[in-house]
């Protein structure tokens, strides 16, 4: 399909401004693929069916706006627990920051690392499971990535990975522009946990493509945040294998524009998918969570809880379908979006979709926004709770449900702590 | 502890008087029970001495222990002494019982300059006072009053007036929704908390829990007053008589 002239012109102009990094032999074919999709679909615009409640200029335009560094003194998050700690500042990797890329059970390397062949464990995932997951929606600014990352991890699990790997995202430079592609491949009954925290860049684009194979399991959690003129858009692609589990959670507290997609796909049977987030805005804050679950395997499940806490008019956006291909049968799959607007400023815009065609399916999706309940806050302060600790605490109620989605209690600790920190932080 | 004085009250948001000049003074220790009709203004009294929107105080004082109280906010009022136990408890999913009684507890005694409970004293304080109740593990772990029969509840009521020791207790029709069984176990929660520095209005349609919970006073309100005051006898006269004859002429 042709498109329309002044979205080939900005296409046009904006990708004459980009040099394929050097470096990984191997991905040069990806790259330059990545390139002729993104200037056959074309960049985002505001007219686009995905981008009407997120205007997209500003997550590709060059250069990218500036963003201070927040400056609270607040310890990194995950910071108590035992981990392997890879660090990367305003998207470039730091050596010395970082533990030595060596755990058991699991082989990690660095994109640009990866450079003197043509042979990479890597080669068959970089920009295939983007590619797949173009359609059927486009995803340019997921293509942009692949074609100009100019770092990222690759990640092998070959067994149980005995500490989660945490990629820690520092932003110093208020004028950074990050592009970083993951690629992580789960094999054949192999499991890890792997932690992203920090908000990364002024400007970040970072695409995970995730393989995970029969039997193999990954958690993933994450949080984004702190600085409040940050912008990120975010893609994780994730096949999965006959009865793998994959679960990713994200806690998002402040940034002026987030868009968080995330595209999973069942191949085989008796998977299990559970994506979640919570995401808590006060003022110049727009959030946008974009999910795509295609059931295509016999009897997999897939849940979606997606909770946003909103004030001072901050926006928050959900978009999320359900795929279900003819022959996913007994396919089970939920989605929850809801949205607590704090003042009448505030506003929470959502469009979930189903699209089912198998005949013997359970897939249920519901959408709220709501204010505070205040039958319960009468309650709340009739028994001595102060009116904005009550606020807080009805706050943290109504993400319960999504931060339940993380298995490991230690880290729901740390999420929680960090809730209550920014909480904390607006009740002075 | 309790004293009101012509008390006028109507609804915010509409042109409705409710309570048309109360008088009750409710002495320390003592139990006080108000009984009246539907629509007599019992519960809008309750709401207006815990303070909840949607009324105005249009003419009246109330004071708890000396201290006007209709000026504070919710959580003052708390703090200073002041209980209602709910006639319909609030479900609040997402909030731990546990969490919600400590953090209320720990929050009247920041507002009255004390030192927070520690977690382990906390703990083994409720344990105990929910043995006494009946009120298991499970359902102090549970989010409040969820999934909880209209019996535990009410028994939740209690166990929260038990942990935050007010002063003038408040119980809003306890009395409704529950079995014989559930009634006594409700008041002998209440009467192991009467003391002489801490006093009760119980507000009730019926008599019954009066045999349980025996008052020194019973007020007869009806059409926003107190139109008859009297001695425990009074409950048993309204259960044989009905309420007819202590009705306002206007209204009856």
């Amino acid at each position: 399909m042709a498109l329309p002239q002044a979205k080939r012109d900005a296409t046009e102009a904006r990708l004459a401004q980009v040099t394929l990094p050097e470096g990984a032999a191997w991905a040069r074919g990806a790259r330059k693929g990545a390139l002729d999709r993104l200037t056959a679909m074309g960049l985002p615009h505001r007219r686009d069916e995905y981008w009407k409640f997120t205007r997209p200029e500003t997550l590709f335009d060059l250069p990218a706006p500036p963003a201070k560094v927040f400056s609270a003194e607040e310890p990194p998050v995950f910071e108590t627990i035992d981990r392997l700690r890879i660090v990367f500042v305003d998207g470039v990797f730091d050596p010395e920051q970082s533990d030595a890329l060596d755990m058991d059970g699991v082989v990690i390397e660095r994109l640009a690392d990866a450079s003197a062949t043509d042979i990479h464990w890597a080669k068959d995932l970089y920009g295939t499971l983007e590619t797949r997951g173009q359609t059927p929606v486009p995803r340019p600014l997921a293509a942009l990535n692949t074609a100009t990352a100019s770092d990222g991890l690759l990640i092998r699990v070959t067994g149980q990975a005995p500490r989660p790997i945490h990629i820690f995202y520092l932003h110093r430079d208020e004028r950074s522009d990050a592009v970083l592609h993951n690629v992580v491949k789960v094999e054949r009954g192999a499991s890890a946990t792997i932690l992203e925290t920090g908000p990364a860049a002024a400007r970040f684009n970072k695409v995970m493509e995730i393989d995970v194979a029969d039997g193999a399991r990954l958690n993933h959690i994450r949080t984004q945040g702190r600085d409040h003129e940050r912008r990120a858009v975010t893609h994780l692609f994730a096949r999965l294998g006959a009865e793998s589990v994959f679960k990713s959670f994200t806690l998002t507290v402040n940034g002026v524009l987030t868009r968080n997609e995330c595209i999973v796909e069942f191949t085989g049977d008796n998977a299990l998918a559970h994506v979640a987030g919570a995401a808590v805005g006060d003022g110049d804050f727009h959030h946008d969570d974009t999910v795509f679950v295609t059931h295509d395997a016999f009897a997999c499940e897939s849940r979606q809880v997606f909770k946003k806490v909103l004030r001072n008019g901050a926006v928050g956006v959900f978009q999320g379908k359900i795929l279900v291909k003819p022959d996913a049968q007994k396919t089970d799959g939920y989605q929850i979006s809801q949205s607590l607007l704090l003042d009448g400023d505030s506003q929470f815009l959502a469009k979930p979709e189903l699209e089912i065609y198998a005949d013997d399916v359970a897939c249920s999706h519901g959408s709220t926004t709501g204010a505070i309940d205040e039958t319960a806050m009468f309650y709340l302060r009739s028994r001595g709770v102060p009116k904005s600790q009550a606020q807080d605490l009805l706050v943290l109620a109504f993400l319960a449900e999504a931060i339940e989605e993380i298995e490991d209690p230690q880290i729901a600790d740390e999420i929680l702590g960090r809730l209550d920190a920014w909480l904390g932080r607006r009740r002075g | 502890m309790l004293e009101i004085k012509n008390l006028h009250v109507k609804l915010e948001e509409e042109d409705k008087q409710i309570l048309k000049g109360v008088d009750l003074t409710v002495e320390a220790g003592k139990v006080h029970a108000i009984m009246g009709p539907n629509g007599s203004g019992k519960s809008t009294l309750s709401y207006v001495l815990s303070g909840r929107d949607g009324y105005e105080v249009t003419d009246g004082s109330a004071t708890l222990l000396g201290e006007d109280i209709l000026e504070m906010e919710p959580e003052e009022r708390a703090a200073a002494g002041m209980f209602l136990a709910f006639q319909y408890p609030v479900e609040i999913p997402g909030v731990g019982n546990m969490t919600f009684l400590r953090t209320a507890l720990n929050a009247q005694r920041k507002a009255r300059g004390e030192d927070e409970m520690s977690a382990a004293d906390f703990l083994k304080m409720i344990r105990e006072k929910a043995k006494t109740l009946k009120i298991d593990a499970d359902m102090l772990k549970r989010p409040v009053n969820m999934g909880f029969s209209g019996g535990e509840k009410k028994r939740n009521e209690i166990l929260q007036m038990a942990v935050l020791e007010p002063k003038m207790c408040i119980l809003d029709e306890t009395d409704s929704g529950l079995d014989v069984d559930a009634m006594k176990l409700v008041a002998d929660g209440v009467n192991a908390l009467r003391d002489a520095g801490r006093s009760f209005l119980v507000i009730t349609h019926y008599q019954r829990l009066l045999d349980h919970i025996v008052p020194d006073v019973v007020h007869i309100m009806s059409n926003g007053k107190i139109v008859k005051t009297g001695g425990p006898e009074l409950a048993l006269e309204v259960e044989t008589n009905g309420y007819a004859e202590f009705l306002d002429p206007e209204v009856a």
